[in-house]
């Protein structure tokens, strides 16, 4: 049968875009997959104005809710709207328990990484990870050197990128271990969703998120510092640079939703190597930090002295065992985007088990032969800079100008170790309703992982979409906006009232 | 509660309350013009620019109706209208998670609202929709603070916040006017004078309630008294301070602290009104009077700062 495409597809999918890429919603143009029927039916039956009314609805209640998130190094103003897509992103519940026992494993073996290179370095002299890649990376911190944190956990709030590649599988594109932002975007979304399309998800069967709160919370109060005091539960808070951070909006939602103090660093004192807060009944002692500071800012008397945000004297109380910082210091150093490369070594070395979920090829340009490939295919490869996150500092190969080449070159040139590359990838595509039609973009996939010593995760995450059409970047900061993910409950993987039509 | 925390909600709620009077002072003044001579108009003008402590620099700079259109949406001008509303948004933006969602958004909201600025040659025919929004969006922030906030600390700073503001405010408004207006305070007033009073009054929403008490005949004895020292009307000084009063107490209660000098000062005002006589005040001088209520609020305010937001570490040490 070879029909072209556009006769199968119907309205509201007229402009509907294949490519390469997996897409998230069909087989094959105007064929969807089973998962994603029941959807595909509501929209063919629902008349375009409900959604368009339902999306300035949600917009609007985004705005005066202020779920607006800070946009730098732009002069008109700062706050905008994380634009919400309205349709769900569904993953079947099979494949997202492969992608559970992936996470699980590499967060296990990249906090006993973390704990190694910070004491004995067994996997350095072992010559898996090259002792100068660690040294040299510029969020180590030797002042981590021999200090134990509480349960040997370094990271305990983690959220890793994932894209789905043509073939349909996942892999993973970075980790995030420092202070990884936007699980409040999920939440909200689910809310819009659960508005929007009340029997859709009911019948759908999706596994609730609403518990992300309360799975932090215990995350947090499970590691206690070596010192604590409390009679009941530790004191737990959550540090906020303030409110011209990007995330600011998420630091209020999650400090309201555990019900814990949100302060910032001038709220914070230290004395005798004891953290308090400053409160209206006089000083109270702080066990446990949520921290949403960089590192670089937390300390000034131990890090950058010009910070403001921070709290002198932390570091020291935190030497001394007297408080919990979650994530601990220092955990920047595995998620470096050139560690990347080294993690399913990370993981065959203190697991004895392969990676669950492969990584995607990266070239590391202090090494001779791959700077030189690297630098012949600029126009097909993606640049990266090592230490940067949020799509910044970022060259995408296939869509730059030989200015920006050159650009990357020099920089390349001058500092190898800042840079690695990779594959320009085909991010999966799903369906987005955009100005009265669904069209198709490109998504990543970002869930969230607690742990504790056993891991928690909520099922779904953060689906980010790349708005702009053709674009590649899902960053918030650059175009990006998000949608709903639903992980189904295994027995309604396909809309039990009508089987699949083949 | 964090001390930044209780600031924030304090300075939220003064600035609110800043913003509302001022449009209601300028919305009456806007009224009145339209039944009074240009001279007499100037000279409220002036009054209310006085009582609204509008710097001299930014008096000499404009005339009267760009002046109003200064006061109210100029965001170089600290205390405008809108300049009010955007520093009390910011002030919640900073504290979000302790107060109710529904407060966020009224408030954010009513920032949102005042932010379509009109040009400055035609908004005079809309300033009275503008200045009535305000009002209404403070009393309806205000409504939905009571039913949706816990009346625990918070609360009780936002009401310290609104009736610092107002005591100082009203009190500013009565001294300038008492200073240059009541000639013979004991007698009923006539003529153009007569829409003055009625001016005062209703800068205070209280032209309805003093006609309630004493007829619509008005003797500035009478209104003052009733600005002054009435215990049940919330815009009257004594009111104010009755409840900064109050708010203190509950708020040293629940800090369960030892420190009793806001308290001791506001107790200290509030005893003053209360056993005061209004022909006393009027012959020691109206304004002199209202000048040393503004002095002790202001002390209640310093004493607030250093209680509570703003203290040396070491005497509060913890064992």
């Amino acid at each position: 049968m070879t029909v072209s495409a556009p006769t199968l597809l119907k309205a509201p999918f007229l402009h509907y875009e294949f490519d390469q890429a997996y897409d998230e919603m069909f087989e094959s143009p105007g064929v969807p997959r089973p998962h994603y029927q029941a959807l595909y039916r509501t929209l063919r039956e629902l008349p375009p104005e409900e959604l368009r009314k339902s999306q300035q609805a949600a917009d609007l209640s985004f705005l005066h809710q202020g779920i607006t998130f800070t946009v730098y190094g732009t002069k008109e103003g700062t706050e905008r709207i994380f634009p919400n897509d309205l349709l769900p992103r569904i993953i079947p519940g099979n494949e997202w328990r492969k992608i559970e026992q992936g996470l699980t494993q590499r967060i296990t073996a990249l906090n006993l990484f973390l704990k190694d290179i910070y004491h004995d370095g067994r996997i350095l002299s072992d010559g898996i990870v090259p002792r100068e890649l660690v040294y040299s990376c510029r969020h180590f911190r030797r002042e981590m050197r021999g200090l134990n944190v509480p349960r040997d956990i370094y990271v305990s709030v983690c959220g890793t990128d994932l894209v789905r590649l043509p073939d349909g599988g996942f892999a993973v594109l970075e980790d995030n271990l420092r202070v990884p932002s936007g699980v409040s975007y999920m939440l909200a979304n689910r809310k819009v969703l659960k508005r929007v399309f009340p029997t859709l998800f009911r019948d759908y069967g999706v596994f609730p998120i609403d518990h992300y709160a309360q799975a932090l919370l215990s995350t947090l109060r499970a590691l206690p510092p070596a010192n604590c005091t409390a009679r009941n539960e530790p004191c737990t808070v959550l540090l906020t640079p303030g409110v011209f951070n990007s995330a600011y909006f998420e630091h209020t939602f999650l400090a309201q939703q555990m019900g814990i103090e949100l302060v910032e660093g001038r709220d914070l004192l230290v004395h005798d190597n004891i953290v308090f807060m400053r409160t209206t009944a006089g000083l109270r002692r702080v066990d446990v930090i949520y921290r949403r500071v960089d590192d670089d800012f937390l300390d000034p008397l131990c890090f950058r002295p010009d910070s403001s945000l921070g709290v002198p004297g932390l570091f020291n109380a935190y030497r001394a065992g007297n408080v919990t910082l979650a994530n601990a210091i220092g955990t920047g150093v595995a998620d470096d985007k050139a560690m990347y490369a080294y993690v399913p070594s990370i993981i065959r070395y203190y697991l004895d088990q392969d990676p669950i979920l492969p990584s995607v090829k990266t070239y590391l340009l202090n090494d001779r032969s791959e700077r030189d490939y690297v630098l012949e295919h600029l126009d097909t490869l993606v640049v990266k800079a090592v230490g940067e996150s949020g799509g910044y500092g970022m060259l995408i190969g296939p869509h730059s100008t030989s200015e920006q080449r050159e650009e990357f070159r020099q920089r390349i040139l001058a500092q190898p170790r800042d840079y690695i590359a990779q594959p320009t990838l085909a991010l999966s595509r799903a369906a987005c309703f955009l100005d009265g039609e669904v069209e198709s973009r490109h998504v990543d996939l970002r869930p969230y992982i607690l742990y504790s010593g056993s891991v928690t995760l909520v099922p779904g995450g953060l689906t980010r979409v790349a708005l702009q059409r053709g674009s590649l970047v899902v960053n918030s900061s650059q175009g990006g906006g998000s949608k709903d993910t639903w992980v189904l409950r295994d027995e309604k993987t396909q809309d039990p009232r009508t089987p699949a039509e083949f | 509660m964090l001390s930044r925390v209780a600031d924030s909600l304090y300075w939220m709620s003064r600035y609110l309350e800043r913003a509302e009077h001022t449009a209601r002072l300028m919305d009456v003044d806007l009224q009145l013009r339209l039944d009074q001579s240009a001279e007499s108009s100037t000279g409220r003008w002036l009054r209310l620019i006085e009582a609204l402590h509008v710097p001299a620099t930014l008096v000499g700079s404009v005339d009267g109706g760009n002046l109003a259109h200064t006061l109210t949406f100029s965001r170089v001008n600290p205390s405008s209208i809108v300049s009010c509303i955007a520093a009390a948004r910011e002030d919640l933006r900073h504290v979000r998670e302790q107060c109710s969602s529904e407060m966020w958004e009224q408030l954010n909201r009513l920032y949102l609202q005042m932010l379509s600025n009109p040009p400055e040659s035609t908004w005079i025919l809309e300033s009275h929709s503008i200045f009535r929004a305000v009002q209404e969006g403070a009393h309806l922030f205000q409504g939905i603070t009571d039913s949706t906030m816990t009346h625990g600390e918070g609360w009780h700073f936002i009401q310290l916040g609104r009736f610092v503001e107002r005591t100082d405010a009203v009190a500013a408004l009565i001294g300038t006017h008492f200073a240059r207006l009541a000639h013979s305070p004991d007698q009923a007033v006539e003529g153009t004078e007569y829409l003055e009073w009625v001016g005062l009054l209703k800068c205070c929403t209280a032209f309805e309630a003093y006609c309630k008490t004493y007829s619509a005949e008005l003797r500035p004895l009478r209104v003052a008294e009733f600005l002054l020292l009435n215990s049940d009307f919330p815009h009257s000084v004594r009111f104010s301070v009755e409840s900064v009063h109050a708010a203190l107490r509950l708020i040293g209660e629940l800090t369960e602290r030892k420190v009793t000098q806001p308290v001791r000062l506001a107790g200290r005002l509030r005893a003053a009104l209360s056993f005061s006589q209004i022909e006393e005040i009027i012959a020691g001088g109206a304004y002199v009077y209202l000048e040393d209520v503004r002095r002790q609020c202001g002390q209640v305010h310093t004493a607030i700062q250093q209680i509570y937001f703003d203290y040396a570490i070491e005497p509060t040490m913890v064992a």
